[in-house]
């Protein structure tokens, strides 16, 4: 009898702001200058310094809520969480504590739990091998980066996988890009994911026992790591060992996790009310101009593209949610013979996410690729127009990824043009059932099975530009059915 | 002879305007002075005379200032009274110190002061203690007990300061001067080494009303560096009233009575009578909750200094211990470096915020704080100004009450629950004890610093104490 384990997950996600200066003072925010140079007497913690809010972080991060459906706090506060590390030089971290600016809502059916503002620590470096501070021989702090403003997205446990987890931080990441308000680049740091996860037995009401999966920097990692977590809980309670409630670092090279901290030396942060900030009030003012800022989101879009342009649900998802897809999508649309149009799109969008993609590569923006989306949108016509067969706009298509142009002059060039009518096809589909009499007797017989193989002598012959419905056509005229 | 030393800044102002006066000559006999006090009420003198040129030809026409410790000045030693920032020359100035620069005030020294503002007789700081220029046995009061001293001993015209509980107003009382702490919010706090952000405010010392209201006028103003600073809705207007004609006084039921010195006490309705005679009327106010102020102050003031003092680590600036991993050298400079009174009030603060302790301590003082601000609403709904002695004794003997911090912390009974509302509140000099200034303290509402100073100016024209520093002891 073995019992079957159900993974609970939560997300933490930390979003830097793409505003013009830091979260509590005028330095400008950091794009690789050399350390130390955008610091300023407040973000470097000296003496008397005092912390001013941000009013762009403020509007970005109400922006953020509207897009993710959350509750906007008519008033919203700061806090200090408060700890000492090298990289934080108050000995705090201005935060938001029990008045985050938005609570509740979600997005790709995950429920958001709350939103809030705070600042970014400073960057260390050790020295040595270990690369961490506990055995390097000399640690150095980069303020550069101390005091970036910073959203947390926190979500409610409703995350059941690794992949759910990758689906939700790729749509966030999405709506966040669409938005504009960060960079998102996991890379380089501007959006950084936490997991709680935990297992329970399949059934049980009560959540299991939830370590923390720190600063993980790439989906694959994030998918990877939720993975191994999740084998290591199971293999703990299979083994009847309890999961200890700890922070876990994982490492993508060795694929290890390590812990960081236990329960027992977790912080008390010793939150309280920022003494030297006044609460934020949001006034309608501010809640109008953050709507007014906000862009058709990748959710919204693929409703939009179901149900005006009638696209199959995982296409219209693909392209909503990888937006440099959709705009270009839209943009051949808008550029196809027949215009804006729902009868051209399913098509036009079958095109762009099977033959394209595939032709250009998964992550590849087709914006830099050689195809101009009008090419496309002409060739698609084309197409169904029935001027080029589908096999040969492939071809034709080929020619446009390798080297750009123009759809019609490149069917002309190279002779791809559909070959149609009695006149021409004709001889053509008579000596395929001269050169296939065994074929022919069947076919003639009232078997039709192997009509395929006339009809791909024939595509052999016209190197795929004849059409295989009027193939059929002629070879049961020509066979008298 | 008349000295220098003895103008008021504004006299002295007026003397440079007409001509009478040369800055410079000003400023030299006060850095000679300050220069060679013994007193220890400076921690950093201006080691020459700067050029006046601009600073003259300013409104307040060069006249040197003294300055408390805490506010940071740049390139200047601003070591808050600690050891841990000995040394430290910061890069920035506090927003008030350029204010009053640009206004023509010039730096003649930094003043010293309690640790990091904490302590309510200058002996908590990491620079000695500072002496009572009454009586040099006797403290100064604190935490601006060197500027306090300073300007009683004509060691300079006027200074800055700072109240977080008193710390203005106590050392005022105890050294004979005037001392105002203006409403929460009407200073910048920008640049002022940080003690309770949500009680600090920076305020003036001088020997009359008059500069005390001057030096004032040029320091209010939203800061847009400082998020809770609001500046002051009017001008400061230089006072002028000689009556106190239909003017309310409350004095509390609460505060008055019981601890207070039998001589405070009789100065203190002494000057009750004068300003009957001035035409105004006194009666007894409620301040129901006021009794509640010091314990409340005594969990809100250590909390937000537990956490303001969090950046003094040894990792970027001040003094490090030496050691061997990251929290030993963290701990071993805070507790080489930390004085034993700022030591006490982290442990207070960091105990008050902890999980499970927030509620029952930092919370409830945050509700008591509440109540007390209501009460002072209410009373002032019946009276113009409340009065009170401004500390219940003089000043006592250095090493007195050193040992007893709760003693101590008594000092500030009657300055505290006005710190806790936020309010404007001014000490000035009502006549002496056992040969000792006693002083009289004036709370109004938010932003009634002109309504203040007016009082206080027609009272102390009445009441005629004499703070001229070269007298100062021949009173006795
Ligand atoms: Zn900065």
């Amino acid at each position: 009898m073995s019992v079957e384990y159900e993974t609970v997950i939560g997300l933490e996600i930390h979003v830097q702001l793409k505003t013009n200066t830091k979260m509590f003072c005028s330095c400008a925010l950091t794009f690789g200058e050399p350390p130390n140079t955008r610091t300023c007497p407040v973000c470097l913690g000296l003496p008397g310094a005092l912390p001013v809010a941000n009013a762009e972080a403020i509007h970005l991060g109400l922006m953020i809520g509207m897009a993710l459906g959350c509750e906007l706090a008519p008033r919203s506060k700061f806090d200090r969480k408060q700890y000492f590390y090298p990289d934080l030089p108050k000995g705090y971290q201005i935060s938001q504590f029990d008045e985050p600016l938005c609570a509740g809502g979600g997005i790709g059916g995950v429920r958001i739990h709350r939103v809030h503002l705070e600042e970014d620590a400073a960057k260390l470096v050790h020295a040595g091998t270990s690369g961490r501070i506990h055995g390097s021989a000399a640690s150095v702090v980069d303020f550069n980066r101390g005091g970036t403003p910073l959203a947390e997205i926190v979500t409610e446990p409703d995350i059941s996988s690794a992949e759910q987890a990758g689906e939700f931080l790729r749509l966030l990441r999405t709506t966040l890009r669409v938005l504009g308000v960060s960079d998102v680049n996991m890379e380089e740091g501007s959006l950084r994911c936490d997991a709680n996860i935990s297992i329970r037995p399949v059934g049980q009401a009560e959540l299991g026992v939830k370590t923390e999966l720190k600063n993980m920097n790439s989906f694959r990692y994030i998918e990877k790591g939720i993975r191994a977590e999740v084998a290591r809980q199971e293999a703990l309670l299979r083994a009847g060992e309890p999961v200890t409630q700890e922070t876990l670092h994982f490492d993508p090279r060795t694929e290890q996790l390590t812990s960081m901290r236990s329960k027992e030396e977790a912080h008390d942060y010793r939150y309280f009310p920022e003494p030297d900030l006044t609460p934020v009030l949001i006034t309608p003012d501010m809640l109008e101009r953050a709507h007014a800022a906000l862009p058709e989101l990748p959710a919204a879009r693929q409703e939009r593209f179901e149900r005006d342009l009638s696209l199959h649900p995982d296409t219209a998802k693909l392209l909503a949610w990888r937006t440099e897809l959709g705009d270009w999508f839209e943009a051949a649309l808008a550029a196809s013979p027949a215009g804006y149009d729902a009868a051209a799109a399913g098509p036009l969008a079958n095109w762009t996410t099977n033959e394209l993609i595939t032709r250009l590569g998964t992550d590849v923006d087709p914006a830099t690729s050689n195809v101009a989306p009008a090419a496309l949108a002409q060739l698609v016509a084309l197409v169904a127009a029935k001027t080029v067969t589908a096999n040969a706009g492939k071809q034709v298509l080929d020619v446009l990824v390798a080297e750009g142009g123009d759809p019609a002059a490149i069917i002309e060039a190279q002779g791809l043009g559909a070959v149609g009518g009695e006149d021409t096809l004709a001889p053509v589909v008579q000596a395929a059932l001269e050169a296939n009499p065994a074929i022919a007797e069947r076919l003639r017989g009232g078997d039709m099975k192997p009509m395929g193989v006339i009809i791909g002598h024939v595509m052999r012959e016209t190197k795929g530009r004849a059409d295989g419905g009027e193939v059929t056509k002629l070879v049961r005229a020509e066979l008298g059915l | 002879m008349t000295h220098l030393t003895d103008l008021t800044a504004k006299t002295a102002i007026d003397a440079i305007t007409s001509g009478d006066l040369d800055a410079a000559e000003l400023f030299d006999a006060y850095r000679s002075a300050a220069a060679a006090e013994d007193l220890n009420a400076y921690t950093w003198v201006a080691d020459q005379t700067p050029d006046l040129g601009a600073a003259a030809a300013a409104p307040l026409r060069g006249v040197p200032l003294a300055v408390k410790d805490l506010f940071c000045t740049a390139g200047v030693p601003s070591q808050a009274g600690s050891r841990i920032l000995e040394g430290y020359r910061p890069p920035h100035t506090a927003t008030v110190v350029e204010r009053l620069a640009a206004a023509g005030t010039s730096l003649l020294g930094k003043t010293n002061q309690d640790e990091f503002a904490m302590g309510s007789s200058n002996e908590n700081s990491a620079y000695g203690p500072v002496k009572n220029p009454w009586d040099r046995s006797r403290v100064p009061g604190g935490s601006s007990g060197g500027s306090a001293a300073a300007v009683a001993a004509g060691l300079a015209p006027w200074a800055l300061g700072t109240d977080t509980g008193g710390s203005i107003r106590q050392p005022a009382a105890l050294c004979g001067i005037v001392g105002l702490k203006p409403t929460y919010g009407t200073v910048s706090r920008y640049g002022m080494i940080a003690f309770a952000s949500s009680l600090d405010q920076a305020g003036p010392f001088a020997r009359d009303v008059t500069d005390v209201a001057l030096l004032y006028s040029h320091m209010h103003g939203r800061d847009p560096r400082d998020a809770t600073s609001v500046g002051h809705p009017e001008a400061t207007v230089l006072p002028t009233a000689e009556r106190m004609d239909g003017l309310r006084l409350g004095v509390p039921e609460d505060l008055t009575g019981e601890g207070v010195e039998p001589g405070v006490m009789a100065a203190f309705e002494a000057a009750l009578q004068t300003a009957r005679d001035l035409g105004a009327s006194v009666e007894r106010v409620a301040l129901p909750h006021a009794d509640y102020g010091l314990s409340a102050y005594y969990v809100i003031a250590p909390a937000e200094a537990s956490s303001n003092l969090a950046r003094f680590d040894g990792v970027r600036y001040g003094r490090r211990s030496g050691a061997d991993d990251l929290v030993s050298m963290y701990t071993k400079t805070r507790h080489d470096y930390f004085g034993d009174e700022v030591k006490r009030r982290i442990l207070i603060g960091t105990y008050a915020l902890s999980s499970g302790f927030y509620d029952a301590y930092y919370a409830g003082a945050q509700k008591v704080r509440t109540l007390i601000a209501r009460d002072f609403t209410a009373a002032f709904a019946g009276v113009d100004l409340i009065v009170t002695p401004t500390s219940p004794g003089v000043a006592f003997p250095l090493g007195a009450k050193t040992d007893d911090p709760l003693a101590m912390y008594l000092n500030d009974y009657f300055t505290v629950p006005i710190s806790l509302a936020g309010l404007p509140a001014i000490s000035l000099p009502c006549g002496l004890s056992e040969g000792l200034p006693v002083g009289l303290q004036l709370a109004g509402p938010a932003f009634s610093e002109n309504r203040i100073l007016d009082a206080a100016y027609a009272w102390e024209r009445a009441l005629a104490f004499d703070s001229t520093p070269s007298r100062i002891g021949a009173a006795r």
